[in-house]
């Protein structure tokens, strides 16, 4: 048992370094540490112009993509190589965020179903980030339960004319291409009539909106298709196979190793070391301190269970189910964290603005962002239902939905 | 990175797991349950001929000389079996101590007998209610005599020697306390049988009267010596409550399969797929807490004390967890006797107060972390 690296790790490691020392945006390191959930914000840079520039010289540099083959723009890195290069890209990795959806989800499936063409056309410019993509898939009737997605497409000739509406569609303002999944057949079961397609996010009848969230910023969009036409070969996968395509799509974006989630615990226990509550500081109290513990527990749990899904990467074996675990537990800790910090500010909890009390509102932040982590990527729900069937093989739940045509399941309740 | 145990680790664990699932099934646990024995001395000979209980133990001290990161897929087992012998007593408290600060001759006296299972150990460090602290230890030792009470002290009645921590100063500093070496069949102490929670696991009162003892290691040094064997106890004691924790899971999870309500498997019910999902998370955080605690011991890395407190934070959780909700998902069944849910609660329920509580490791953690920012 140790955290060294094997020799041509090691080795990896030091080629990566070197590299990235001699060609990351440094003027933007001081930036980019302090930590953020959400969205990237930078004061004087659009993060996809930097995100574009600095993903450029990658690919430049063949550090784009590195685990995709090398004919579409990848290295043909090993999936430890990969988690090697992120722990060195460190804070820069920041930066990939507009390109984090394209190289998880759409290019795999690109990869897995595109024609050969399709795959030389568009994987490269995704590696270099000359293209965005975005991913269509949830709707306002189809979150959990997206295989009953409402967005159709019509066989006209030999395109295919989309009508409807996606939601939580993350840089769908800035992206060039997006996947989606469209019901092509409403006459069958939900599973069996959707079908995978690409299209070019400028076509006419395309239209995105922003959506003001909750916590009244603006990161997703809503997208909307008014006979928007796509070309058959725009097509990946057979008519009808849409939702096993889809699984491909979203088993990558579980493999997605080595993200760091934020947990909180770091900016918890410095607060709670600095603030002077009445009978001393906050870090000395023995109710602040049990609370405090027992996070700072969880938090390294996540840390060393990361550290055995790396482990198994090296050693070249498949990766346990443990990793399942990350999003269920940052998510709940992060909202329980924001509460007690704001708890312990009082009556000043309440206060967003720049206030000194509040250490600028960082809590008050993380509460009104937390409810996203919980839903975003799979809810708590689905996630706990993955475990449950996934790892420890319980029963899958009785859908009523299952075997009935599509257009037969009851759209509205009560 | 290699955060994980080795093949031949591996293996050893399955060797563990093989050797237990035969000799130390539940109806072999239930003769202690049920105050037929004091503990499984079948059992505990059969360790010793494995060669688990030295598995630490040098080979100049007569044990397999493997290391610690061995006793850990060991202690996991023993865990998973709900093993009713004085394992953790006398390999994770007793030999530990020796280990850290015994003498040439007493390593030499009684190493070779705890591998070979002529001789059991403990440690008395509790006197009455209370964490662990210097403060809490009222017992004197002077002119090579003790004279006071401990209590609770695991394994007490059955134990042949005794680690214990006296007074030998009253400067109110860590300072004052020393470590003795009670020989507990040579005279000089009382023992009495407590009644307790896990009855699997024996709680005794001993009395010093006047008891002749050796000291084990410096005067003065006692405190710091235990808090040394507190931390590696903390890590071998979260592998036995992972083991725990697992086996409660997988209880939970087979009845949840079998049992049928409302015309299906409770287990389809996502009130009970999401009770055992969380189980997991918990159990799965336990674990890799456990791996980086059994890195620190195994390597004596200065990160040990932080690690072993969070090991134990988090395996005292999970374990307490998983037997609760174990509990909860068999229903009715799970609050029969004849049932072995309630074996795994007593046992998570008292292994979370052995070493200290839950809130004693947590304020513990906190310190730790805090002396590592300073630093």
């Amino acid at each position: 048992m140790n955290f060294d690296d094997t020799p041509q790790e090691a080795a990896f490691r030091e080629t990566a370094r070197k590299w990235i020392e001699a060609n990351a945006p440094k003027e933007l390191h001081a930036e980019l540490s302090k930590s953020s959930l959400g969205r990237i914000r930078l004061a004087n840079h659009d993060i996809v112009d930097v995100g574009k520039a600095w993903q450029k010289k990658k690919f430049e540099g063949n550090w784009a993509c590195l685990h995709w083959p090398r004919e579409y723009g990848g290295r043909g890195a090993t999936p430890i190589e990969r988690v090697i290069w992120q722990q060195e890209e460190g804070v820069y990795g920041k930066l990939t965020q507009p390109f984090q959806i394209g190289e998880g989800m759409c290019g795999p499936t690109v990869m897995a179903f595109g024609s050969e063409d399709a795959k030389r056309r568009y994987l490269p410019k995704l590696a270099s980030g000359e293209e965005i993509w975005c991913q269509l898939f949830s709707e306002p009737s189809a979150g959990s339960d997206v295989a009953g997605l409402r967005t159709r497409a019509e066989k006209k000739g030999d395109n295919w004319v989309v009508n409807g509406q996606k939601i939580w569609t993350s840089g769908a303002h800035y992206s060039d291409y997006g996947l989606l999944i469209a019901r092509t057949d409403p006459n069958v079961p939900k599973h069996k009539g959707l079908t995978m397609f690409f299209l070019d996010m400028k076509s006419p009848g395309v239209e995105v909106r922003p959506i003001k969230q909750a916590n009244g910023m603006q990161e997703f969009n809503e997208v909307y298709f008014t006979d928007v036409v796509i070309p058959d070969s725009q097509r990946l996968g057979a008519v009808g196979d849409g939702w096993s395509v889809s699984l491909t799509t979203l088993m990558n974006e579980r493999m997605s190793i080595g993200a760091r989630l934020a947990t909180g615990v770091p900016e918890m226990f410095e607060f709670c070391s600095n603030l002077m509550l009445e009978d001393g500081l906050a870090i000395d109290d023995p109710a602040v301190r049990s609370k405090l513990a027992s996070w700072a527990a969880k938090s390294s749990g996540l840390k060393y269970t990361s550290y055995r899904t790396i482990s198994a990467l090296s050693k070249g074996e498949r990766p346990g189910p443990e990793n399942s675990i990350g999003k269920l537990v940052s998510g709940m800790m992060l909202q329980d964290i924001a509460t007690y910090a704001m708890d312990l500010q009082g009556a000043a909890g309440v206060l967003t603005g720049n206030d000194e009390e509040t250490v600028q509102g960082q809590f008050q932040q993380m509460l009104l962002s937390s409810p996203s982590m919980r839903i975003a990527g799979g809810t708590d729900e689905i996630l706990r239902n993955i475990i449950a069937e996934r790892v420890l093989g319980l029963p899958g739940d009785i859908r009523v939905d299952k075997d009935v045509p599509y257009n037969k399941i009851p759209t509205k309740g009560r | 990175m290699n955060f994980d145990f080795s093949d031949d680790q591996k293996q050893l664990r399955d060797q563990a797991r093989k050797f237990l699932a035969e000799k130390c099934s539940p109806k072999a646990v239930r003769v202690v349950l049920d105050g037929k024995a004091p503990y499984d001395k079948e059992l505990w000979k059969g360790l010793a001929e494995m060669g688990f209980l030295g598995v630490a133990i040098p080979e100049e001290f007569g044990g397999a000389g493997a290391g610690h990161l061995e006793l850990c897929v060991i202690a996991e087992e023993m865990g998973r079996a709900n093993a009713p012998v004085p394992f953790s007593s006398t390999v994770y408290l007793a030999a530990e101590a020796l280990l850290i600060a015994g003498s040439d001759a007493q390593k030499k006296k009684w190493l070779p007998a705890i591998a070979s299972g002529e001789a059991i150990g403990t440690l008395a460090l509790f006197e009455g209610k209370g964490n662990p602290s210097p403060k809490n230890v009222k017992l004197t030792a002077a002119n090579g005599v003790l004279n006071g009470v401990k209590k609770p002290v695991a394994d007490g009645a059955i134990a042949d020697f005794a680690v214990v921590a006296a007074r030998t100063g009253s400067n109110g500093r860590d300072g004052d306390i020393s470590l003795f070496l009670v020989d507990l069949k040579a005279g000089g102490v009382e023992v009495k049988n407590l009644t307790n929670l896990d009855p699997t696991r024996g709680q005794a009162e001993i009395t010093f009267k006047d008891c002749k003892a050796e000291p084990l290691g410096a005067a003065g040094e006692g405190w710091s010596i235990l808090t040394q064997v507190l931390d590696r106890a903390a890590v071998l004691c979260a592998f036995e409550q992972v083991g725990g924790a697992d086996r409660a899971l997988e209880m939970g999870r087979d009845y949840a399969l079998d049992r049928i309500a409302f015309g299906r498997q409770i287990g389809s019910f996502q009130a009970v797929k999401h009770m055992l999902a969380d189980m997991y998370v918990s159990a799965t955080l336990a674990r890799s807490n456990s791996y980086y605690g059994a890195w620190a011991l195994s390597t004596n890395a200065a990160e040990l004390p932080e690690a072993a407190a969070a090991a134990r934070i988090s395996a005292t959780q999970a374990f307490q967890h998983c037997a609760k909700n174990n509990i909860q998902v068999h229903g009715g069944m799970g609050f029969t006797w004849e049932f072995d849910c309630h074996m795994y609660y007593r046992r998570a329920n008292t292994m979370a107060l052995g070493l200290g509580s839950l809130s004693y490791w947590e304020d513990q953690l906190i310190d730790r972390m805090r002396k590592k920012n300073a630093a």
